[in-house]
């Protein structure tokens, strides 16, 4: 593995960069396709309404995604990310506007582990809304 | 309905392999807007010591969620699929997907609650290549909401 950060330059409380990452309706299209998870409450405004959402919601899994990007482009290598998990406690609501929602993530090194590794805790907001609870990512670094 | 905890720890059998493509890989990093190279430049993936292009930490939910659907259309299971919303994820990596990969899941059901009117179902995913090396555990809790009361 080569990450491009020592675990000797991280302290507990040391933050990544944040990331700002935009989702709209080509973008969840784009992404059911890709991942093959065509649920119409990611596409289909009508039926999301019916089955009583506010509007279409982004895949749970695009949301943990776009999360750990925080962490990938942080330490370069994503093969270097060893575990990692969330909650997922609101819906990221993506109107069909020209402006979508942004889920916005920052993290920061919350624990010094074992062999190199370190726990990073994730913080993923839409629309004033913490859209991931528990999100933890345990990396190894150089 | 409470579901059968019957079902609890029963396995499943593994699915035939699902052989992971480069090109697949690049359209999902693709559609989740990530350019980090190791996912698309096999010589930048082998720079950071990968046998081949890699896959995004994500990707493999795209495996173990198929090889779950087996057990969440298990009739005598008898979830209500249609009210199944996803309620938390975890994977724990030996190493990453990669091109070439030829993956197996074996699903296990861990537990069964019941929780506020709701089905909280939680599937183990263990994916393994065609060696026999371990590649990554999926963990996902689904939840089946309880009919609304009037």
């Amino acid at each position: 593995m080569a990450a491009k950060i020592s675990f000797a330059d991280v302290e507990v409380g040391t933050e990544l960069p944040a990331g700002s990452f935009p989702v709209d309706r080509a973008v969840l299209v784009r992404y059911a396709g890709a991942s093959g998870d065509f649920n119409p409450i990611h596409w289909n405004e009508e039926f999301a309404r019916e089955v009583g959402l506010p509007n279409v919601i982004a895949h749970g899994m695009f949301t943990m995604a776009e999360a750990i990007r925080v962490v990938t482009d942080w330490v370069g290598d994503p093969g270097a990310v060893v575990d990692y998990s969330v909650r997922f406690t609101k819906p990221v609501v993506v109107p069909n506007d020209e402006k979508g929602a942004l889920v916005e993530v920052s993290g920061k090194v919350a624990a010094l582990l074992e062999e190199n590794t370190v726990r990073v805790d994730l913080t993923a907001v839409s629309d004033g809304n913490k859209v991931l609870g528990m999100a933890r990512a345990v990396v190894r670094l150089a | 309905m409470a579901l059968d905890q019957s079902f609890v720890g029963r396995s499943y059998p593994p699915t035939p392999p699902y052989e992971v493509g480069r090109e697949k890989i690049r359209e999902f990093a693709d559609a989740v807007g990530d350019a980090n190279p190791a996912y698309t430049d096999p010589e930048a993936a082998k720079a950071l010591g990968h046998d081949d292009v890699i896959a995004p930490p994500t990707f493999a939910f795209a495996i173990t969620y198929r090889a779950a659907g087996e057990v969440l259309r298990d009739p005598q299971l008898g979830l209500d699929y249609s009210r199944v919303v996803h309620g938390a994820q975890r994977f724990a990596y030996t190493r990453p997907v990669r091109a070439g990969d030829r993956l197996s899941v074996v699903s296990t059901i861990e537990s069964i609650k019941s929780m506020a009117g709701n089905d909280v179902l939680d599937i183990r995913g263990e994916v393994h290549d065609e060696s026999g090396e371990h590649v990554v555990t999926a963990w996902t809790k689904l939840v089946a909401r309880g009919a609304e009361e009037a």
